[in-house]
C-alpha cells in the first residue's frame, strides 16, 4: 500500500499532548520491569513473611490490571472511552463457567472460545458504536454493556443473577496444575507480561501510529489515505479479546462467575484504574489497578464508610495530581512537567 | 533520572502490595470469627442489622463466645461476588478464622461457600439459604440459622390456599431469587394464577404493573420485592387505590423497610419465622436491648445474627476448639436458646422451625413492626433436604 | 385492552416527565460547559433527602419543598465553587473521575447523616388518593401532580431559554462558549447560575418523586444512567431534545414491559413469549438508544453548532 509510505513521516510526527509525556521513554520501560519483577518475586516474599495469601490477592489484582491494560489501548491511545468494557470481562468468565458446566474444562479451549465470543461481540457492537464520537461513544458502549449484563441476569440456565459456582479450576492440557494458587499466579503474570509486550509493539507499529494519529486528527488520517474506522474497530476487537482473557482468569481465581462482573460500575472502575494510573502509558493502568484495589481493600478494613475516603482521594487526585500515578511519580522525581 | 522515576512507580506499587500484608500470629486458644455482610451500598441496612444483632449477643456474653477469648473481624462484601470470594479466602487462610458468619445475599453465598468450607472453617449464614446448598450441594461445614429461601414464600402460598383465594396475581423481580420466590408460592397454592409478572431488578416505578393488577381484579396479590423496590411498590400500591386487594408478600414489608413504608404498609401480610412481638422472655429482652442500643426495631436479620452468635457460643462451650468433628457435632445439636423458641437443624444443617403469617402493625409508640398473626407451618423442614448427601 | 393501553401510556408519560426534570439540568450543564457530570444523579438524591428531612421537621410537604429547593440551589452553587469550577477546562476523563468521586462521597454522606435504611415522605393530603379514569382503572392524584409540575417546568424552561437574556447567553454558550466570553460576558457567573439551576431542577425531581419512591442512598445512580440515555438520545445540550427523548424513553420502557410479552405471544407460545419478553424488557431503552445513535450519531436534536 503506497499510502503507508507517504504517510510514514506525518504519522511519526504526530504530537502527543504534553501531559502524556513521551511514549515509552526509558522511564516507562524500567517502571514496567520493576513492577513485573516485583510481581514475579511476590510469591517468594509472601512465603518469607509468612503470608501466602498475598498471592491470591495479587492474582485478583493482576486480572484487573490486564483488563485495565486492554482498556488503555482504547482510552489512552485511541481516545475511545469505552464505558462497557466490563462486558468483555464477563464474557470471558462466562465462557469458562458455561463450558465447564458442559464438561469442557481445558483452559486453552475455554480461552479460545472466550476470545472468539468477545471478538464477535466487540466486532458487532464496535462497528455500531464507532459511528459515534465523544460522549455519544461513551454512552453507546455503556448501552451495550448493560444489554450484556441484563442478558446474563435473565439467563437462568446458568444461574441468572445468583451466578454459577465452578466445581474446580480449569485444567491445562489435562493436568490440574492451575489448582495451585502459585501456578495460577505465574500463568496470569506470564499472560500479563505478554499482553504488555504485545501492546507495546502494537502501539509502536504502523497500526499504532495510525490509531494515535486518528486520536489527534482523524480528518488528516483520512486525507492521507487511512480509513480510521477499520483501525479503530480492530483496536476495539483486540482490547475486547484481551479483557476476555482477563475474564477467564477472573473465573478461575474466584471459582465463581456472576453478572455482577459486567455491571456498569465495574466498567467505571476500570476507567478509574486507567486514569488513576496514567492513561496512554500501558504500565500506568497496571499500577493503577494495583493501587486502586489495594486502596479499596485498605480503606474497607479501616472503616465502613470507606467509600467516602475513596471519593475524597479521587477528587484530590484530579484537582492536584494531573497525569495519574505516572504523572505523580514523574513530578516526585522532578522528571519534567507532568 | 529515568531510573529514579521508574523506581518511584515500582516502589509505589510493590510497597503497597507488601504493605497490605500484616502477617497475624494467632494463638490457638483464640476463637476467631469473621463477620462478612454487606455494609456498603443501598442494601447495607440488612447487613447492619445482622451485624448489630451478632454484636449485641457478643456483648451480652461479655465479649467472649464459649468462654474463650474471641476476636471478631468484620468484613464488607460490597455485594460483589468476586470481592466476597477473595475476602472469604482471606478470612480463612490469612486470619485463620474458625467461623465465618455471613452473608446476607444468596449470590454472595454461592461465591463464598466453597472457599470457606474448603478452607476448613464453619460458615454460619444469618440470612441467605439457597436451595442448591440445602440439597445436592449441601456441605458438612455449612450451617444456616435463618431459613431455606423458599420457605417464607411458601407461608403465603399455604395461606392463600387456606383462605380459598381463587385468583392470585404474582409479581417478582426478574432474577433468580424472584423466580424461586414464585415457585415457592406455587408449591402450596393450587388456585388460578391470573398473571405472573417479572419486573426489572431495581425497578423504581410500578405503575404499569399496578394498572395490570387493577385490570385483573384478583382475590389477592403475592409479591417479593426486597429493599427499596418494596418501599416503592407498597407506597404506590396504596396510592393506586388497590388496598382492598389483600397484599401478601415476602421480604417486602419487614423492619428494615417499614420505617420508610409506614402507614402505607399497615395491614399488609408477610411470612416469617419470627417477629418482634414474639412471645418469649429472651426475645422480648433482645428487642428491648436492640432498640435501646441502635434506635430501630430489629427485624429477622438481627435475630438471625443474634442466634448465630448464640449457636457458636453453645458449640464452642461444649466441644472447645481444635477438634473439628466434635465442634460440628456440637453445632448440629444446636444446644442454644433461640429467640424464636424451638429450633433444631435438619440433616442438611438447615433449620426445622415454625413459620408464621405476620401482619404490619403500628405500635403505641408510633413505630411500625410486623406481628404474628397465625402459625402456618409447624416444625417445618425445607423441600430439598432429601437430596442432601452429607 | 385499549383502556389499559391508555393508562400505561399515561404512566409512561409520567415516568418520562420525571426523567426530563433530571435530564434538563444535565443536558444544559453538558451542552454549555462541556462538563460530564456523573454527580447529577446524587443531586437528585440530595433533593429527595432534603425534602424528606424538611418535611419531617415541619410536618408539611409543601413547606418542606419550599425550603428544600433554595437549599438545593445553595448546595449546587457550593459544589460549583468548591469542585466543578476547577473542572471546566479539564478533559472529559478528569471530569468523570472527579464526579465519580463526588458520587461516592455524597452517597456515603447521606448514609452517615440519615442512616442506610430507606426514608420516606408521606403523600401530602391535598394530593393523596386516586381519581377514576375509565371503568375500574384509577390514577393516583399525586402522579397527575408530577405530570403537571413537569409540564410547568418545561414551559418555564422554554420561556427562560428562548425569551430571556440568560437564555440567549445560554444558547450562545451552547454553540460557542469562547465567543460568548470574548464578547465580554462574565462566563464564570453564567456557568455558576446554570449549574445552580441544573442542581435545583434535579433536586426538584428528587423532591417530587420522594412521596412515590423510597429515599435511599444510591437512588441517584439508578436514575443517572437513564438520564444519560435520555440526553444522548435527545442530543446533548438541547432542552427540547431532552424533553422528547425523556417522554420517548418513558413510553418505550413502560409500554414495552407490559405489551412486549403480549405482542410476542402472537408469534410464539405463551411461556416462551413471557421468557423472551422479560429478557428483552430491561434492554429496550438501551436498544432504543443504540438504534437512535446508529441513524443519528449526535442524537435527535443536536445542539452544538446549531440553535437549540
Amino acid at each position: 500500500m503506497s499510502a503507508s509510505e507517504a504517510a510514514g513521516r506525518p504519522v511519526d510526527q504526530v504530537q502527543t499532548p504534553a501531559k502524556r509525556g513521551r511514549l515509552f521513554g526509558p522511564g516507562r520501560r524500567l517502571a514496567a520491569i520493576v513492577i513485573f519483577a516485583a510481581l514475579a518475586l511476590l510469591p517468594l516474599v509472601a512465603n518469607l513473611i509468612g503470608d501466602p495469601f498475598l498471592v491470591v490477592t495479587a492474582t485478583r489484582i493482576m486480572v484487573f490490571a490486564l483488563a485495565a491494560l486492554s482498556l488503555d489501548l482504547l482510552i489512552g491511545f485511541g481516545a475511545m472511552v469505552s464505558f462497557g468494557h466490563a462486558a468483555f470481562l464477563g464474557i470471558g468468565a462466562y465462557a469458562v463457567a458455561i463450558l465447564a458446566s458442559h464438561g469442557v474444562e481445558d483452559i486453552l479451549v475455554q480461552t479460545v472460545v472466550a476470545v472468539a465470543a468477545a471478538s464477535l461481540f466487540a466486532f458487532v457492537t464496535g462497528a455500531i458504536s464507532l459511528k459515534t464520537k465523544g460522549v455519544y461513544f461513551i454512552m453507546i458502549t455503556l448501552a451495550f454493556g448493560q444489554m450484556a449484563y441484563f442478558f446474563m441476569v435473565s439467563l437462568s440456565a446458568y444461574g441468572g443473577d445468583d451466578g454459577i459456582t465452578l466445581d474446580r479450576r480449569s485444567t491445562l492440557l489435562g493436568s490440574r496444575l492451575l489448582s495451585d494458587d502459585i501456578a495460577l499466579f505465574y500463568a496470569l503474570l506470564a499472560v500479563l507480561v505478554l499482553a504488555y509486550l504485545g501492546l507495546t509493539r502494537l502501539i509502536g507499529s504502523r497500526f499504532g501510529r495510525v490509531i494515535r494519529g486518528t486520536r489527534e486528527n482523524p480528518a488528516r488520517m483520512q486525507a492521507i489515505g487511512f480509513e480510521p474506522f477499520r483501525f479503530q474497530l480492530t483496536a476495539y476487537v483486540i482490547a475486547g479479546a484481551i479483557a476476555a482473557v482477563a475474564g477467564v482468569f477472573l473465573a478461575n481465581q474466584a471459582e465463581f462467575v456472576s453478572p455482577a462482573y459486567m455491571s456498569w460500575q465495574r466498567s467505571g472502575e476500570l476507567i478509574v484504574m486507567v486514569v488513576v494510573g496514567g492513561m496512554g502509558t500501558l504500565i500506568g493502568p497496571v499500577a493503577g489497578a494495583i493501587a486502586f484495589l489495594l486502596l479499596e481493600d485498605w480503606l474497607a478494613a479501616f472503616s465502613e464508610h470507606w467509600k467516602l475516603g475513596l471519593g475524597v482521594l479521587l477528587i484530590l487526585l484530579v484537582l492536584f495530581g494531573r497525569g495519574g500515578l505516572a504523572g505523580l511519580a514523574r513530578r516526585l522525581t522532578g522528571g519534567g512537567r507532568a | 533520572m529515568a531510573i529514579i522515576r521508574t523506581a518511584a512507580i515500582g516502589f509505589l506499587a510493590s510497597a503497597a502490595l507488601v504493605g497490605s500484608a500484616f502477617a497475624q500470629e494467632e494463638a490457638d486458644d483464640t476463637l476467631t470469627v469473621g463477620v462478612m455482610v454487606t455494609l456498603s451500598g443501598p442494601a447495607a441496612v440488612l447487613g447492619q442489622q445482622a451485624r448489630d444483632g451478632f454484636m449485641l449477643a457478643l456483648e451480652d456474653m461479655g465479649g467472649e463466645l464459649g468462654g474463650v477469648k474471641t476476636e471478631i473481624i468484620t468484613v464488607d462484601d460490597e455485594l460483589k461476588p468476586d470481592v466476597a470470594a477473595n475476602k472469604a479466602r482471606e478470612l480463612v487462610e490469612r486470619d485463620d478464622a474458625d467461623f465465618v458468619v455471613g452473608p446476607i445475599f444468596s449470590n454472595i453465598m454461592q461465591a463464598i461457600a466453597k472457599p470457606v468450607t474448603d478452607g476448613g472453617a464453619f460458615l454460619i449464614s444469618p440470612n441467605a439459604g439457597p436451595s442448591n446448598l440445602a440439597g445436592a450441594d449441601c456441605d458438612k461445614n455449612l450451617f444456616v440459622v435463618s431459613y431455606q429461601n423458599d420457605q417464607n414464600h411458601e407461608v403465603l402460598g399455604k395461606y392463600a390456599q387456606d383462605q380459598g383465594y381463587q385468583r392470585v396475581f404474582l409479581m417478582a423481580p426478574n432474577y433468580q431469587a424472584g423466580k424461586d420466590s414464585l415457585a415457592g408460592f406455587k408449591r402450596s397454592y393450587k388456585g388460578e394464577v391470573v398473571n405472573e409478572i417479572y419486573t426489572s431488578l431495581g425497578q423504581l416505578d410500578f405503575s404499569a404493573e399496578l394498572a395490570q393488577i387493577a385490570a385483573a381484579q384478583p382475590d389477592a396479590v403475592f409479591t417479593f420485592m426486597p429493599g427499596g423496590m418494596g418501599v416503592n411498590l407498597v407506597k404506590q400500591y396504596r396510592q393506586a387505590g388497590l388496598d382492598q386487594i389483600p397484599f401478601l408478600s415476602a421480604f417486602t414489608v419487614d423492619e428494615t423497610t417499614l420505617p420508610a413504608q409506614q402507614d402505607a404498609a399497615l395491614g399488609f401480610f408477610g411470612g416469617s419465622n419470627w417477629a418482634p412481638d414474639m412471645d418469649n422472655e429472651a426475645s422480648k429482652a433482645f428487642v428491648a436491648a436492640y432498640e435501646e442500643k441502635y434506635g430501630s426495631v430489629p427485624g429477622s436479620y438481627a435475630m438471625h445474627g443474634y442466634d448465630a452468635a448464640k449457636l457458636i457460643d453453645a458449640a464452642v462451650r461444649k466441644a472447645g476448639l481444635g477438634d473439628q468433628d466434635a465442634l460440628r457435632k456440637a453445632l448440629e445439636s444446636a444446644d442454644f436458646q433461640s429467640l424464636r423458641g424451638d429450633f433444631e437443624f435438619g440433616p442438611n444443617h438447615y433449620p426445622v422451625q415454625d413459620f408464621y403469617l405476620v401482619k404490619v402493625a403500628k405500635r403505641d409508640d408510633g413505630k411500625f413492626q410486623t406481628e404474628i398473626e397465625q402459625t402456618i407451618f409447624e416444625d417445618y423442614a425445607d423441600n430439598y433436604v432429601a437430596s442432601c448427601k452429607m | 385492552m385499549f383502556n389499559l393501553f391508555l393508562l400505561q401510556a399515561l404512566n409512561g408519560v409520567q415516568f418520562g416527565i420525571l426523567l426530563f426534570l433530571v435530564a434538563a439540568g444535565l443536558t444544559l450543564i453538558f451542552g454549555v460547559m462541556d462538563l460530564i457530570n456523573l454527580a447529577h444523579g446524587v443531586l437528585y438524591m440530595v433533593g429527595a433527602y432534603f425534602v424528606a428531612a424538611f418535611t419531617a421537621a415541619t410536618g408539611d410537604f409543601f413547606v418542606g419543598l419550599a425550603i428544600a429547593l433554595p437549599a438545593a440551589l445553595a448546595f449546587g452553587i457550593l459544589l460549583e465553587v468548591l469542585i466543578f469550577r476547577h473542572l471546566y477546562d479539564r478533559d472529559h476523563l478528569d471530569q468523570v473521575l472527579a464526579t465519580f468521586g463526588l458520587i461516592l462521597i455524597l452517597n456515603e454522606a447521606v448514609k452517615i447523616i440519615w442512616g442506610a435504611a430507606p426514608m420516606s415522605v408521606p403523600v401530602p393530603d391535598a394530593l393523596s388518593g386516586s381519581i377514576p379514569l375509565i371503568g375500574f382503572l384509577r390514577y393516583p392524584v399525586f402522579r397527575v401532580a408530577i405530570i403537571a409540575a413537569g409540564l410547568f417546568t418545561a414551559v418555564g424552561l422554554w420561556l427562560l431559554v428562548n425569551h430571556t437574556r440568560i437564555g440567549m447567553l445560554l444558547r450562545a454558550g451552547a454553540s460557542n462558549a469562547p465567543m460568548v466570553s470574548a464578547l465580554g460576558v462574565d462566563i464564570r457567573r453564567l456557568f455558576m447560575v446554570i449549574f445552580g439551576l441544573g442542581a435545583m431542577l434535579a433536586a426538584f425531581a428528587g423532591a417530587m418523586i420522594a412521596p412515590i419512591l423510597s429515599v435511599e442512598p444510591g437512588m441517584g445512580d439508578q436514575i443517572l444512567i437513564l438520564t444519560f440515555v435520555v440526553i444522548v438520545i435527545g442530543g446533548v445540550g438541547s432542552v427540547r431534545g431532552a424533553f422528547v427523548a425523556a417522554i420517548l424513553v418513558g413510553l418505550v420502557d413502560t409500554l414495552g414491559r407490559t405489551f412486549g410479552p403480549i405482542l410476542l405471544g402472537q408469534i410464539m407460545d405463551a411461556s416462551a413469549a413471557s421468557q423472551t419478553g422479560r429478557t428483552i424488557a430491561p434492554m429496550l431503552i438501551y436498544i432504543l438508544m443504540a438504534a437512535v445513535l446508529f441513524f443519528r450519531p449526535t442524537g435527535l436534536f443536536p445542539a452544538r453548532g446549531a440553535a437549540a
